[in-house]
């Protein structure tokens, strides 16, 4: 048991540096001159790897599909949960802007771009 | 009266009471959040234009404040490991710099937010200063709890580790699950909102 | 069985310790006693829907009758909302907006959910009290706040909230005080429902009692189940978009401001940039699943009196918990079908349409469940029967008049009509409001000892349902003719509504008559409690759980541990002794629920 927790301390010890690590590496991408749009991708890949890392080691979300699954499956009940809610999570980020995008008689362009820009977006 | 299994694992589900509450509760939280990243997205593509967060925000003070905010993380889990390891003092030292840290962040943040206010950048002065105010805001006030319930835990709430170990143990993993949450919600926050 | 004093002794040495003496605060009003917490629910929740039928009473008024002076109360007002008794428009709006938001979210759901989850759903499962208690008794007070605070809103300068339920933006924005009242006791009853449904989640999912597989549950369990998941995650985005319309009242922030705004002749004092859309986006989020959470325990409580009344059990139940799932699931990906005049393009109209048609299915598959139960059944026609009955076509006029709403191209014509009213009204008055009153009719001997009066109760049914079909079934017609909503003159200024402005007079003295059938309901209930009929721990000899327990149940629900040992409604068993056995009965036939 006492071994068990020490093999955690090691892992915690290993996932804080490395998000420290990754914290740096946060700050100095963002000084390359990315186009906006791909600046956002590297950003947010970058945020969901630290992101997984605490989920998984910090929140010990890594050992939750040892235990016992509820179904056959294979998910706990945490994890099931947390799918349903990363699903709607996604919804509630996307539709919104879906729905700006697709609009009556609309030029639909992002900011900062080229394209000819129709005052489109202030109603 | 006794809830069962509010400790013990139940044998079907794998989890306990409190364990599984405090995962649906951070679940609702991922809504709560989403929907302001969802303002935040819808907000920056309909802007004729939209400043860079470098351009408006102190990039250094953002980072000192993440690498503050994850090192709290560190010593919560390290809080939490010390109650696994029967080290009650362990783990008074780990949540006393788990509270410290905190409020470092907090402090830093009030200078950012007295710094905006100087130079006249309100919350009403544009669509981006709006929604940086409110999802950071929202963030302190969740660290605020945080630092309330860990603040119990360290004081007159560790009188349980006396008469029911397991219980206060499971506690702490509890508050523990709520704080990397509250960091887990920074680590976008900040690059979102500061660097791009 | 043994009567009620005594189990209370037989409690106490079943846990081998004695329960001193609550004060009358930890007692009944701090209680962390489910059953108790369930009825303070059930009350509060109860006089708030009392309340908010009172609004809409004086609102019916001002449409039958526009701006003659309001019989009896017209001069308790004041001169701020009916100078001379005569209704201001302002004060119209208030009553509209306060009239939803009450009765949504102060009453059905507090009675629904708090009320009849709270009580029901432990002893159901066989557990001792929810799984948190505390949290339990807190999440009461948090609703219970905000209702204080939503009430208050009309006291103050300006009156209370008046842009719709809805709170649509800019609308909202520019309104009086009672609009950020309005924000902040949101926030209450948000933070309120979303603790409590976290309780019910961690309760059926962990403290089911040996032997309660999930597909051994009630479907009212169930039902409660995914109400739970509905309220978790789909209220947050509308606390998010309170704190931001807040921000905008109070900051000046423009997250629903668009840029150049023109409010009272003058460019509005906003930076701009933002949406009056993101608003509804982040409302109907909430607010279609709301009105799921508003169904689906009225659905379970219909099941379960369906099955008791019929001594059959429900036709289908895997294909019930599966259409409720699916259900649950669906209502995330409707909502914008509650936007489509705000000139969503045709993809993502489309897109809404088709989910909503989708969505219909598992209602019909339900409904179709409910109804098929009726085959072949041995009916009682007891109280909580009729209204069980009454809910079929009531929740089928309902749903059937919702099709040409959710679709895109007939929703032009019929969008913030009175349709739209009649169509939500059929699914949450003669549809949930009835079946919430069959449960209190039914589980009434469990919480009191005592059984509500018969004759009452069928004068109570059949007075309310007359009535409130004469409320609502003219309300198409006029919708179907344009009679737009939220008309302060009752629709009197168009040439269009001319020929449908008669209904408005049926209407409101249905509403009346509504009003005068519910006096017997009140009376039954509190004479019931003293003077009812004793009732023993069964007397509508059920199956489930619940019926195990003492009436009314004592602290810990149980006198033995209870053990499920068959499905949840094994009436009419072949070659049992009687036409049902208990699901907690030891001996008796052990059985899994029937394949379809």
């Amino acid at each position: 048991m006492s071994d068990d927790v020490q093999h955690h301390i090691q892992n915690y010890k290993k996932v804080g540096m490395t998000l420290g690590v990754l914290t740096v590496v946060t700050v100095g991408v963002s000084y390359i001159d990315f186009a906006v749009p791909l600046a956002i991708t590297v950003a947010l890949i970058i945020a969901a790897t630290k992101a997984s890392l605490v989920a998984s080691f910090f929140m010990h979300l890594i050992e939750e599909k040892k235990v016992v699954p509820i179904s056959k499956w294979g998910f706990g009940t945490i994890l099931a949960t947390l799918a349903v809610t990363a699903l709607f999570f996604l919804m509630v980020i996307f539709i919104p802007i879906f729905g700006h995008a697709d609009r009556v008689g609309e030029y639909f362009t992002l900011p900062n771009a080229n394209a000819p820009v129709v005052a489109a977006d202030q109603h | 009266m006794d809830i069962p299994y509010t400790v013990a694992e139940r044998p079907d589900t794998g989890v306990n009471n409190v364990k599984l509450g405090i995962w649906l509760f951070l679940a609702s939280e991922v809504m709560l959040f989403g929907g302001l990243f969802s303002t935040y997205v819808l907000l920056r593509l309909m802007a004729v234009e939209w400043p860079f967060g470098s351009d408006v925000l102190n990039v250094p003070m953002g980072t000192f404040n993440t690498a503050v905010l994850i090192g709290s993380s560190v010593t919560m889990v390290f809080a939490y490991a010390s109650l696994k390891m029967d080290d009650l003092a362990r783990f008074k030292k780990f949540m006393a710099m788990t509270i410290g840290l905190s409020l470092v962040f907090m402090v830093v943040k009030g200078f950012e937010y007295s710094h905006e206010f100087d130079i006249g950048n309100f919350p009403s002065t544009s669509t981006y200063l709006a929604i940086y105010f409110t999802m950071t805001g929202l963030h302190a006030l969740h660290i605020i709890g945080g630092i309330i319930v860990n603040s119990y835990f360290l004081g007159p709430g560790s009188k349980m580790w006396e008469t029911n170990k397991a219980q206060f143990t499971n506690r702490i993993e509890a508050a523990g699950l709520y704080w990397h949450f509250v960091d887990l919600v920074w680590i976008f926050l900040f690059p979102i909102l500061y660097l791009l | 069985m043994s009567d009620v004093t005594t189990t209370e002794q037989a409690v106490d040495a079943e846990h081998g310790h004695e329960h001193e003496e609550l004060s009358f605060w930890r007692q009944y009003m701090f209680s962390l006693d489910h059953k108790v917490i369930g009825i303070q629910y059930a009350v509060t929740g109860l006089l708030f829907l009392l309340f908010g039928f009172g609004l809409m009473m004086i609102m019916r008024w001002q449409i039958a009758y526009p701006f003659q002076p309001i019989p009896l109360i017209g001069g308790l007002l004041g001169e701020s909302r009916a100078p001379g008794g005569v209704m201001l428009p302002e004060f119209y709006n208030q009553l509209g907006a306060m009239h939803g938001t009450i009765m949504v979210f102060l009453g059905v759901v507090p009675l629904a959910v708090g009320g009849f989850g709270n009580f029901v759903v432990p002893l159901q499962i066989g557990a001792p009290d929810m799984a948190f208690p505390k949290l339990n008794m807190m999440s009461y007070w948090a609703f219970f706040l905000g209702g204080v605070v939503m009430i208050s809103s009309f006291f103050v300068p300006g009156g209370a909230a008046n842009s719709g339920w809805t709170s649509y933006a800019p609308l909202s924005v520019f309104a009086t005080t009672g609009q950020t009242i309005w924000l902040i006791g949101m926030i209450f009853l948000i933070t309120s429902s979303l603790l409590g449904a976290l309780n019910f989640l961690v309760t059926i999912i962990q403290l089911r009692a040996p032997g309660l597989s999930f597909m051994r549950l009630p479907f009212f369990v169930w039902a409660q189940l995914v109400t739970g998941f509905l309220l978790l995650l789909a209220f947050p985005p509308l606390e998010a978009a309170g704190v931001l319309q807040l921000m905008d009242r109070v900051v000046g922030t423009s997250f629903f401001m668009p840029s150049g705004l023109v409010y009272a002749d003058a460019p509005a004092d906003f930076s701009g940039g933002g949406t009056p859309l993101l608003w509804q986006h982040l409302f109907w989020f909430l607010a279609h699943p709301e009105v799921y959470v508003l169904i689906l325990p009225a659905m379970g409580i219909v099941t379960e009196i369906l099955a008791n009344n019929t001594r059959k059990p429900i036709w289908g139940y895997r294909v019930l918990i599966a259409s409720l799932i699916f259900l649950g699931f669906m209502s995330f990906i409707v909502w914008a079908h509650h936007m489509f005049m705000t000139g969503m393009g045709t993809t993502m109209s489309s897109f809404f349409q088709t989910t909503t048609m989708i969505i219909s299915i598992p209602s019909v598959v339900i409904l179709s469940a409910m109804f098929l139960t009726l085959y072949g059944a041995s009916i009682r026609f007891t109280t909580p029967m009729l209204f069980a009955l009454a809910f079929i076509p009531m929740f089928g006029i309902g749903g059937l008049t919702g099709l040409p709403l959710g679709l895109a191209a007939p929703d032009i014509h019929l969008h913030d009509t009175y349709y739209v009213i009649g169509h939500f009204h059929y699914v949450v008055a003669p549809g949930t409001l009835l079946a919430l009153f069959g449960g209190i009719y039914y589980w009434f001997p469990k919480a009191t000892g005592r059984m509500m009066g018969d004759l009452l109760g069928k004068i109570h049914f059949w007075g309310s349902f007359i009535a409130i079909n004469v409320v609502f079934m003219p309300m198409f017609i006029q919708g179907l003719s344009g009679m737009n909503r939220r008309m302060a003159d009752g629709g009197t200024q168009y040439t269009m509504n001319q020929d449908v402005l008669v209904w408005n007079t049926v209407i409101s003295w249905g509403a009346w008559a509504l009003a005068f059938f519910q006096i017997f309901f009140i009376i039954n209930f509190f004479w019931s409690i003293k003077k009812g009929r004793k009732a023993s721990n069964n007397p509508w000899n059920a199956t489930t759980l619940e019926w195990q327990a003492p009436s009314p149940p004592p602290h810990g629900n149980f006198l033995t541990p209870p053990q499920a040992h068959r499905g949840p409604y094994e009436y009419s068993v072949p070659g049992a002794q009687t036409d049902f056995v208990m699901q907690g009965d030891a001996d008796g036939p052990t059985t899994e629920p029937a394949k379809v």
